[in-house]
This record gives C-alpha cells, structure tokens and sequence, in this order.
C-alpha cells in the first residue's frame, strides 16, 4: 500500500472539468489518494452516494450499521495505516452520530475527515427536517471544521481539511456540505494545500534546547523515558529505538505509546499510570530525569500532579506548544516532531548503560510477579483470567497481531499482557475511553493492514454497544478475529464499586444473550470457551481461520486489574491488591 | 497565585466559527468573560479579538496556548492593565425634561466631560469614553434621575509595546520552506 508520504509526492494538481459538487467530493477524495471510505447513506448526502456509485471501482465504500462505527473504523483504519481516514455520513441524526467517534479521535490525535450531508442552504436555520448544527456541535471535539455552502468552495476546502488532519498533530476535521453545493456545479480545479497562513503545524526546535536537554541526560544517574503516541505519529520509532539503546535508559509507555518500542526490548520497562506496571510508576518518583516523549501527561497517567516526580528533571518533547507545561512543568522543551528531535539529539548524547538503575525497576517487576502477573498469566482457580486469554493469544501470533481493544479491565489487561514486536500494533481509545471502539475499530485496523493479524478484546458490555458492526462484518468479509472476555459485568465500574463503594453493584451485572448464536445469525463462525483445556485450541482455531471468527471466553466474575493507582493517589501509592 | 485582568488580543483569519471555538475556550474552563469585542485590526485582512479576564498568569498562558491552537488564529498576545492603554464607551439615554426639571444634572454633565450625541424632545443620549470607573462614576450620579437606557461597551486596547503580527505574516511562506 502507498504510504501518505509517497501520496503527497505524487502530483498534486489534478484540473479542469465541469462537474456537479457531488462529483467534485469524490474527484477531491481521490486526489488525496483516498480509496476506502466508511459511511452511511441518508438524504442529505444522497447526491455524494449517487457519485459513490459511478466511481465504485476506484473508491471503496464500507457501510457499517451506524455512523457511530463508520468513525470507529476510519480511526481504526488511520491508526493502523497512518493515512487519514474518512467517513460519510447524511445530516441531523446521521451527522450526530459521528460525534463520539470524531471527540474519540480529537483526544487521541487520529488523522480523519468526515463528511456529513446538510440540508439545502436555504433551510438553514429554519428546523428543516434533519437540520441538526453539526458545525456548531462538532466545534469543540474538532482540529477544524468548515461549512461549504457553494459547490466551487469544495475543492480547496477538502484540501485544507485534509491537510490539516494529517499535519503537526494530526486530528479530526468535519467538513459539512449543504444540498444544493453537492448539486451546484463548478470547474474542477484540485491543488494539495501546502500550508494555511495561521497555522504552524510543527514548532520550530530551539537547538539550545536540544543541547540542553543531552547534557541533562549526560549528566544523569537515574533517567527514565515515557514515551507515547507521538512516537507512533511521527514515525520515530527507529530514533526512539537508538536513542533508547545508545543512552542506556530505562522506558516506559503510555497506554497510546504502546507498541513503538517492541515489548520483550530489555530497556523496555512496561506501562505507566493507573494499571501500569508497579517499577515505572515508583520509580517515577525516584528518576532524577524524566524524558516525556511524545506524552501529554494524562491524568490517568500521572495520578496526582502535586507528587508527581517532583524530584526529577523534566525534559518534554512535544510538537503542541499548548501541552507544554499544562498538567507538568518541563525544565527543558524541546519542540518538534520527535522523529527530528531525537534524531538531532541521538550525536550530542554519550553511550552509557544504567545497568543497577534498571536492576531497580526488575527488582520491582519480580514484584509485580509474584503478587500479580503469575496469578493473572497462570492462575491456578478454576475460573479463566482474562490474562491466560492474551497470553494464549500472544503464543499464537508471536507479538506480530495488531490488538484492538475495548474499554475497562480487558482493555487495562490486553494493554499490560499482550506483546508487540511491530509498531502501530496497540488500537484502542485511550484518552475518550469509548466502551463500542473495538468492534468497528477492528474493521477499520484490518483494512488498514490487510496482510497482518487483527484480533479486537472486547468485554461483554462494550461488545453491546457496538454490536451491529458484525452485519458489516459479514457483509465484507473482512476476516477480523473477535475475541468477547465475558464476565457478565461491566468489569471496571464493578471493580471501583467493590474497592471505593463497599461492593453495591448498582447497574453493573449484565444478564447477557448468547454472543455465540448472535454471531451464528450473522454466519461468522464463533465458539464459547468456559474451561481452560480447551482454550489453546480455540486460540489456535481461531488465529488459523482466514475468515472472521468469534470467540467468546467467559471468564471469572469478579476478578480485578492490578496494579492500580486510586483516582487522585500519588503514582508512587500504586497497589499490588 | 493572585487574580488579575488580562487582556488578550487575538488576531484571527475571518471566519464565523472563531468566535464559538474561541468562547468555547474559556466556557469549558468555567472563566467568565470581563469583557469581549470583535473588530478589524491594523493588518488587512486580518480580525481581532480583545477579550479582558479576570486569572492568574498561570492560567493565562494555558489560555493563550489553546486559542493558539485554533487553525484561524493567527496570534494571541496577553497583556497586564498597565501594559496597554485600554478604553471604554458608555451611551446614557435621560428624558429630556429632566435636564429643565434637576438643574444638578447639568453640573454633572459639564463635569463628566461626556459628549451629548443626540438631543430630541423626549430624550437625549450622552456618550461618555475612559476607563471603567469614569464610566461607572458618571451612571452613579445619572441613575437616581432615572436612566431610560444604558450601555457599555467591551474594554478596547492598544499596548504599548509592540506586537510584532505583521512579521508573523510576511514570513509566513519563507519559514515553511525552511522547515
């Protein structure tokens, strides 16, 4: 598949022919190298599905069952491509709609456009049916979003919102298209934007910066690295991967960093925050140096900010001015695409290995063994842990699937025990925490990377939310591997009523239907697993099978995630049990 | 940190959704808006926001990294009071009779410097221009005769240093090629 950098290459003007708006929205897709869409049909938007038609063999369009999952899986599908993702959707309900899955994507920075129909601009403001003011609802939860009321208008602004979604921070732009400028006519000129006046996508890097920041880490005894999404967005992982190596530093991920690094690297030293892994987040609080790569310092990450490595140095390197000093303070930022930056810092930087520093963070992992991981990875109850599922899983596809993941304990465990040896491997939502992701996410992953393994970890609850997506399963084909890690609970808010609530389980037992007969309707092969022996073997079927299969593991009731740090708890307060 | 009035200027590309972007900023801070206006600016083209706060510094600049962030923002600069030269207008309307009836509301006219804008039989307007407490001093000593309607306006102002937006964007198109 052509990488975005090879489609921008390409030559960018493409000119000159009388059309109608409609027709100039997909010449417009097109230019952008755009070939896979996801949408959903509906009044507003019909002159765009009537085009659609005609150019079918040249764009693929995905329906999915709800627009809902049409964003979903144009996030899954940038997440795992790196190229932008587009859906389509009519007005009113339609629109509104997209309005979780593009909130989703403004949080966790994915590239996307999406385009909803609007009703004829004459009907504007009237209450016309299906009038909903998408430019008004989508402002904040939007890197950008503009309203084309003329046909001619349409090219230059797909180019802009194209533009704009994939730059400096990538992020979610919503282009909303009025009837009657899908069927107005204009000539069809496409240029590529190169660049919008008021909007500097990358900083420019301070070489003082860069010096400053090697002689802090030439000078430390005790550094440590969280590196996160920025790393996978700016494609730097072969520069994290050297400067990590040659430095000799210890490095932790954010749940987002996840998979830039492989995970069996030995400097590789788990996950931070909430779930995390119990060295990274003590010795957070020991570190003389904290190197915070591509991070924004998430709550979830930090726990609370008033002990949060006060005792450390902190150098941020980060291509969004406004995440500097927001939730911590960097003594040295060091602005730019981390693929840059760290490859100007990798000479300035003297080789050097912290071999009892990280003996610190092993004595902790054995820890963390002992009181955690053997029990979730090798129980010996009866009941099946959602842990023996990804280790099972990750037996089988020896770290090279791409994971999708759900939201709650399946996620925090699919995150801490599957492996990576690739990036771009770890999809889930991170920042918004949409129960419903995975499911159309994983349509959108295996789309993206057609030739590698997808396999989405749903619980019981999220799998609900999002169900339909198994229609659009079926009807593409697209051979996703669904595993459903069934404890008929929402397993995460159970958890916190047990530990924070004197265990009143208000409205978290779920009385589920049978998830196999439901995949049987859609004629995606499915087995239930409820015993341990049978397990492997239904991993192993599973990941053998070139068609979409679901697997449903029920698994025990009331198990819970651990490591965890208590909302608004020091990271170095985290707890074994 | 101590509360303090900021101004802060913004200079935008024209577009409607700014302003709901850019309000949106402080409404999910829960931060009240002293004052807001809207207008052109020095530069062709080129739209500004001066928008007065009452935060700290601290949030001010967190403030002026998220409204950098909008794409149609082209600059945001922030001020202290005594940093910029800064004015209010009012508009008072008074029934005309009164100006025969209270001879005292003469001496206050005279005094307060206000322009009388239009006088008809049933009502005149004055306009007065300065700072907020020269506006506010002269509806204190209105408002007993009873006022038929009044209005200020948002806080405008200049600084008394430079703010270097034109620069921004002559080099705007040179520093793309560079990076």
């Amino acid at each position: 598949m052509e990488t975005q950098t090879e489609t921008l290459k390409k030559e960018t003007k493409v000119s000159n022919k009388r059309m109608t708006g409609a027709e100039a929205v997909i010449q417009c897709l097109l230019a952008e190298g755009v070939d896979l869409i996801y949408g959903y049909p509906g009044g507003a938007i019909m002159p765009v599905y009537d085009e659609l038609y005609k150019y079918q063999d040249q764009l693929h369009h995905v329906l999915t069952r709800h627009e809902q999952g049409a964003t979903h899986a144009a996030q899954g599908y940038a997440r795992t491509s790196g190229r932008v993702g587009v859906a389509l959707a009519t007005s009113g309900p339609g629109a509104t709609n997209f309005v979780t899955g593009i909130a989703d994507a403004q949080i966790d920075s994915t590239p996307m456009v999406c385009i909803t129909g609007q009703v004829g601009s004459h009907l504007l403001g009237s209450d016309a049916f299906q009038e909903t003011d998408i430019i008004g609802i989508s402002t904040p939860i939007t890197k950008w979003n503009h309203q084309i009321t003329k046909a001619e208008d349409i090219p230059s602004v797909l180019a802009k919102a194209f533009y704009i979604a994939r730059s400096g921070r990538p992020g979610p732009v919503l282009i909303d298209i009025t009837k009657d400028a899908q069927f107005g006519e204009l000539d069809f000129i496409y240029e590529k934007c190169v660049g919008v006046r008021s909007y500097k996508p990358v900083p420019k890097t301070d070489p003082s910066t860069i010096k400053e920041a090697a002689k802090l880490i030439n000078s430390s005894k005790k550094p440590m690295i969280v590196f996160g999404q920025g790393v996978i967005l700016g494609e730097a992982e072969e520069e994290l991967k050297a400067f990590v190596e040659k430095a000799g530093i210890p490095s932790a991920w954010t749940i987002l960093g996840l998979s830039a690094l492989p995970t069996k690297h030995p400097l590789n030293v788990g996950m931070v925050g909430m779930h995390g892994n119990y060295g990274p987040n003590k010795l957070t609080n020991e570190c003389d140096l904290l190197l915070a790569i591509g991070m924004r310092f998430d709550d979830r990450v930090t726990g609370n900010l008033e002990t949060y490595a006060k005792q450390a140095k902190v150098i941020h390197f980060e291509i969004d001015p406004a995440e500097v000093n927001k939730n911590v303070k960097a003594d040295v930022a060091v602005m730019g695409n981390v693929k840059n930056t760290l490859a100007q810092l990798l000479p300035l930087v003297q080789p050097n290995t912290h071999d009892s520093w990280l003996q610190e963070y092993r004595k902790y992992d054995a820890i963390e063994y002992d009181k955690v991981i053997k029990n979730e990875l090798f129980p010996d109850k009866d009941g099946l842990s959602m842990g023996e599922v990804i280790r099972g899983i990750n037996q089988e596809t020896g770290g090279d699937a791409v994971i999708v993941s759900d939201v709650g304990q399946h996620q925090m465990i699919a995150c801490r025990y599957a492996e990576f040896t690739q990036s771009k491997s770890n999809i889930t939502s991170g920042g918004l925490g949409t129960m419903g992701f995975a499911l159309p996410a994983a349509i959108g992953a295996k789309m993206g990377t057609p030739e590698r393994e997808v396999v989405a970890i749903i619980g019981d609850g999220g799998y609900q939310m999002t169900i339909q997506e198994l229609g659009t399963i079926f009807q593409t084909k697209i051979p996703v591997k669904i595993v459903v890690l069934n404890n008929d609970f929402l397993g995460m808010v159970r958890q916190w009523q047990q530990l924070f609530f004197d265990k009143r389980y208000a409205s978290t037992e779920m009385v589920n239907p049978d998830f196999v007969k439901i995949a049987e309707g859609y004629h995606i092969k499915s087995t239930r697993i409820t015993k341990r022996e049978n397990l492997q073997e239904a991993i192993a079927e599973m990941i053998a099978c070139k068609e979409p299969y679901f697997l449903e593991v029920c698994v025990e009731k009331e198990n819970n995630v651990f490591p965890m740090i208590p909302t608004g708890a020091s990271v170095s307060d985290v707890r074994l049990e | 940190m101590k509360k303090e009035n900021y101004t802060i200027s913004v200079y935008t590309e024209n577009n409607i959704g700014l302003l709901n972007r850019i309000s949106a900023i402080f409404l999910r801070r829960h931060i009240n808006l002293e004052s807001f206006t809207a207008s052109v600016s020095e530069i062709k083209d080129v739209f500004r926001f001066t928008i007065v706060v009452s935060i700290t510094e601290e949030q001010v600049k967190k403030i002026i990294g998220q409204i950098e962030k909008q794409i149609e923002v082209i600059k945001a600069f922030y001020h202290k009071d005594d940093e910029t030269i800064y004015q209010e207008t009012a508009l008072y309307k008074i029934a005309s009779k009164l100006l025969f009836e209270e001879r005292k509301i003469q001496n206050v006219i005279k005094d307060s410097n206000a322009n009388i804008v239009t006088v008809t039989p049933e009502f005149f307007v004055l306009e007065k221009t300065g700072r907020r407490r020269d506006v506010e001093e002269l509806y204190n000593q209105l408002e007993p005769y009873g006022l038929m309607q009044f209005v200020r306006s948002g806080r405008i102002s200049i600084t008394k240093q430079k703010m270097h937006i034109s620069k921004i964007l002559e080099n705007f198109g040179i520093e793309e090629e560079l990076v």
